[in-house]
């Protein structure tokens, strides 16, 4: 317990001293991380490999490009992030300036996950170096090479006191909620989330949480089925299934069912190889939990294409379920590996059913040649993020806002959207203490003919639309005007 | 989805709902009121509680919530009924398009024209609101909020369009806005219309189905508002909810997708751990002791003014009031007179006889503003009527930082004066404390404003004027730290109760152009992808 507040105490004093907060530094501490993925991608990349057994450009395109992207991004833009922001005013406040600030909220917590466990630390910390923070970050110790690299890493780089990496499991993260924080970002499962929010209420502390969900994926029957497939099959088993916004299942009509297969099928090989156990582009599962935990949900099922699986080595060939039951274990919980089933459907309108009945996904893909139909399925569910004719795509735009919904998770990051999720908004009304006869409308005593003029003022943007060039061509004449009539009525 | 066809459903009162001009949608769905009794015996429990719990109470027969069906079964949750009936609702899509959240608004906006004046004597019975602060806050405010919001939906509604890179082209990426489902709204008694009716505004536009909590305090404005907005809005969608701690907290077991909260940290943080349960999202809007420092230099006539306006608004009971003042031991020697003379010209000699100075909400709380008059010294006002809860707008004179008075946020009418020795002693006097809702600063020198902003923190900042911010439908009205979190206000609230949905619409063809990105991975496939996917710093892509 000690510790944990010895070392959130220690980012917090020096975040106090404010040397966060200049933009030069922040730029800085980006610039010193760069360098760090940079001169150090020989060391992630083996981390990165004995994990989860990612290949060096697998893991570089998967892992380190975000990062760096991330990074340019940051840098190219905090300027502008960090303005002022002047916004409109009405009448009273005309002569005032009125602008939102953006301030760093603190210190802030981020909770990394073991599925990409460097990028799913870094891209959170550099949001949060870039708002202006002091940081804590405990990457998860389930991918404990990469977690141990990064506490060797970091205060390499970094400021050490106003960044920390804190590392350990469930007991140390346990002691760490305890502490006070001005943010916490979370990446995990639902049933931790519920933890660290309830752990942050305590504190009134905010929370960005980034969970799973089963993700599904519709294939109308007109579309190219090959295309789709390939897009599907690569989503899917990147990262052995490991991936929190993969395709979680599918649903077509019963007609193409057998064609999907075939595709994915023939993209498997194409990526692969025959044998995809000695693949060197197909990871492991990440430890021996999982490994049972997902060969248990191929119990019963009708088993299209792979289930071959090695204790061992946690290996498990991409699978694919065909007309799997909606009520079948498989379809309960989210996957998280390379098992994909297909459930099939006889409409559009009874896949949206099916979505709608169940919670709300992080992410929805749906292939169709149709426009229209695209749109109507956008209209008609809810999901943290969607892509059409494409899978996890919607994340590497660069000006989307990630995140989940309902039991998908809260709150969204990367980008501008990081920025904005680790800082303030303060609200800044800066007046003028003179001109105070136009202040008097608002002070008591009051009669109904100073509410009018009120209501004049405050007003005034209801007839924006309308008459609003008129009204602000003639604003400084209406003002002199008021001042002028009213002087005198508001004195007597 | 459908609702269960086979219940009864029977018309009521329906000319307000002819006027949304969508009376052939709504005709059907309305609920039956007798089944609300039935509810309650068949809960098994002392359904006292339940009776009001559905909005049913009394023989006013309006301002139910469409619930009894589901209260058929035995539960022991009374709600559980109510927002499945909403969240069916939900899902039918009636609230997503357009038309029908401007009907609704509209209707909203009729509500408060229609009910002016009994809005104005609730909150005059309430807490002796007077009619003009009443009809400024409660009503102008609000329709404020409405207008902009009107003005805006279109805009807010529409997909916004983002920049892609490369290989996206020929796609289409934009964010959707979509609702989060239903949310519930809890508020507090202090401005008992305006803070339920600006977050039901932006819930409303952002297409959402809502449950309102009133405050039970505010009893003759809860009781408007049970038996009067039903009327107006759309009851399978809308419901309001009375009660006092017990059915919040029945309320809050259920699943909600927002909760936006209004009211102490204390109650924040129940709300917090409550939401945590169901993983809902949360808007806390809460209070906190909101510093004002006076500089040497300033026009002291005006700023007693401002600050005594701030005040004393609504009594004192404004959770963006300035709550102590902090200045050099000259300044409070100076600002006393101007204060008295501020309190005289807006109350007259004897505040009590005002028409435009309030009372306390209730004994609780009158009790326990008394006690904290002993703090420091009595410069002006002090006096004090437990039959009326009148306290008088009231300045204490050096107090300290260990007074009753410094240790909570006051609410009342009572100005405490802090003496500090410089600028510098009173910033460090704000960051030791928990960060404040709203923060003001009073001085002709800009630069001592900007120092004070920049060197601290807190939701708000008004430089020169206390409350003025809050008016502005374009800054963003929210807490940090301790005083809350999450943003409203114009925009704000539409952006509040809306899910920011990353969508890419992709196009099918070119799949050579994805080629880099499948396995099998090779260095030459990663050296097209960087180029396709990285962003270049600005100036060294030549290649666009």
């Amino acid at each position: 317990m000690e510790r944990m507040q010895q070392i959130v105490g220690r980012a917090r004093a020096a975040f106090r001293t404010g040397r966060s907060r200049p933009l030069e530094f922040r730029i800085q501490q980006l610039k010193a991380l760069e360098r760090m993925v940079q001169e150090k991608e020989k060391q992630i990349l083996a981390a990165l490999k004995a994990d989860l057994n990612k290949s060096g450009p697998n893991a570089y395109s998967h892992e380190l490009l975000g990062v760096l992207r991330e990074l340019v991004r940051a840098m190219e833009n905090l300027p502008s992030w960090a303005a002022p922001h002047p916004v409109k005013k009405d009448l009273l406040t005309l002569r005032d300036k009125a602008y939102i600030h953006y301030e760093p909220l603190g210190v802030v917590l981020v909770i990394g996950a073991w599925n990409y466990p460097f990028l799913l630390i870094m891209q959170p910390l550099i949001g949060a170096i870039t708002a202006g923070n002091a940081v804590v970050v405990k990457p998860s110790e389930v991918s404990e090479n990469t977690a141990q690299l990064l506490a060797e890493l970091l205060p390499q780089y970094l400021d050490k006191d106003l960044y920390a990496v804190v590392t350990g499991g469930a007991p140390e993260t346990t002691e760490l909620l305890t502490q006070r924080f001005d943010h916490i970002l979370y990446t995990g499962s639902s049933r931790v989330g519920r933890i660290v929010m309830a752990a942050a209420a305590k504190h009134l502390t905010p929370v960005t949480l980034e969970l799973g969900g089963k993700s599904p994926c519709y294939i109308d029957k007109d579309c190219d089925l090959t295309v789709a497939c390939r897009r599907i099959t690569w989503g899917k088993y990147m990262n052995c299934g490991q991936t929190c916004i993969a395709p979680d299942y599918i649903l077509c009509h019963p007609s193409i069912q057998d064609k999907v297969v075939e595709n994915i099928k023939a993209t498997l090989k194409e990526f692969y190889g025959d044998d995809v156990k000695s693949s060197p582009d197909y990871g492991k599962i990440i430890n021996q939990r999982h490994f049972k935990r997902i060969l248990g949900l191929l119990e019963g099922q009708k088993i299209a294409h792979g289930g071959e699986s090695d204790e061992a080595s946690c290996f498990i060939a991409p699978t694919i379920l065909t007309d799997v039951s909606p009520e079948s274990k498989v379809m309960e919980e989210e996957i998280f590996g390379p098992v994909l089933p297909i459930v099939t459907v006889k409409s559009v309108e009874e896949a949206i059913e099916f979505i709608n009945l169940r919670e709300k996904p992080l992410a929805l893909y749906v292939f169709s040649n149709k426009q229209q139909l695209i749109t109507r399925v956008i209209a008609e569910t809810s999901s943290g993020g969607m892509t059409a004719n494409d899978v996890l795509m919607h994340s590497l735009v660069p000006d989307l806002p990630f995140g989940g919904v309902g039991q998908s998770g809260m709150g969204a990051y990367l980008g501008r959207y990081s920025f904005e999720t680790f800082s303030h908004r303060r609200s800044c009304l800066i007046r003028d203490l003179r001109w105070e006869v136009v202040n008097k409308v608002r002070y008591p005593p009051g009669s109904m003919e100073l509410m009018h003029l009120a209501k004049f003022f405050l007003l005034k943007q209801c007839n924006k639309s309308r008459v609003g060039q008129f009204i602000s061509a003639l604003l400084g004449a209406v003002k002199a005007v008021v001042a002028k009539v009213l002087c005198p009525k508001l004195e007597g | 989805m459908s609702l269960p066809r086979a219940i009864t459903f029977s018309m009521e009162t329906g000319s307000s709902f002819q006027q949304l001009g969508m009376q052939q949608a709504l005709e059907p769905l309305r609920q039956q009121l007798p089944g609300c009794g039935k509810c309650s015996t068949m809960d098994g429990d002392p359904g006292k509680d339940l009776g009001k719990a559905v909005g049913c109470s009394g023989g006013s027969g309006i301002g139910k919530g469409p619930v009894p069906m589901v209260c058929s079964t035995p539960c022991g949750n009374p709600y559980a009924g109510l927002v499945s009936h909403l969240r069916a609702s939900w899902l039918s899509g009636k609230t997503r398009p357009m038309e029908y959240r401007v009907a609704q608004l509209e209707a909203l906006g009729r509500f408060l024209d229609d009910k002016k004046q009994e809005i104005l004597e609730a909150t005059e019975l309430d807490m002796g609101k007077p009619s003009f602060e009443a009809f400024f806050s409660e009503i102008l405010l609000c329709k404020n909020e409405l207008n902009v919001t009107l003005n805006n939906l279109y805009h807010w509604m529409k997909d916004e369009h983002v920049d892609k890179n490369l290989v996206m082209q020929l796609d289409s990426a934009f964010i959707r806005k979509d609702p989060y489902g239903v949310v519930l709204i809890i508020a507090p008694w202090n401005y008992p219309i305006h803070l339920f009716l600006v977050p039901l505004i932006g819930a409303i536009a952002a297409g959402n189905c809502a449950i309102i909590k009133p405050s039970e305090i505010s009893k003759n404005t809860e009781r408007l508002v049970a038996e009067t907005l039903s009327c107006y809005l759309d009851t399978d969608c809308f419901a309001v909810v009375t009660g006092g701690v017990p059915e919040t907290t029945s309320l809050l077991e259920n699943k909600f997708d927002y909760i936006f909260f209004t009211g102490s940290p204390t109650v924040g943080r129940i709300v917090m751990t409550a939401a945590a349960k169901h993983l809902t999202p949360v808007t806390l809007e809460l209070g906190g002791k909101n510093p004002c420092y006076v500089s040497d230099i300033c026009d002291v006539t005006n700023v007693a003014r401002r600050v005594a306006w701030g005040r004393f608004f609504n009594a004192g009971q404004t959770c963006i009031a300035p709550d102590y003042l902090l200045c050099t031991i000259e300044m409070q020697e100076k600002l006393m007179p101007a204060l008295r003379e501020a309190i005289m010209e807006f109350f007259g000699p004897n505040p009590r006889e005002s028409p435009d100075f309030g009372r306390i909400v209730s004994d609780k709380q009158f009790r326990r503003l008394q006690a904290l008059l002993s703090s420091g010294r009595v410069a002006l006002g002090g006096q004090t009527d437990e039959a009326e809860r009148y306290i008088a707008p009231t300045v204490l004179a050096d107090v300290l930082p260990s007074d009753p008075a410094m240790q909570e946020e006051i609410f009342g009418p009572i100005l405490p004066i802090v003496v500090i020795a410089n600028m510098d002693e009173a910033i460090d006097f704000i960051n030791a404390r928990p960060r404040p809702l709203a923060l003001y600063a009073f001085s002709c020198d800009s630069k001592i404003v900007n120092q004070v902003l920049e060197r601290t923190s807190s939701g708000g900042f008004c430089g020169n004027d206390t409350l003025m911010q809050v008016t502005l439908t374009s800054l963003p009205f929210g807490g940090i730290g301790n005083s809350g979190l999450g943003k409203y206000h114009g925009k704000f609230t539409f952006d509040t109760f809306t899910h920011h949905r990353g969508c890419l619409h992709r196009n099918m063809g070119l799949e050579t152009l994805n080629g880099p990105r499948y396995p099998p991975y090779t260095q030459q496939k990663l050296g097209l992808l960087t180029t396709t996917f990285e962003v270049k710093r600005r100036g060294t892509c030549t290649l666009l």
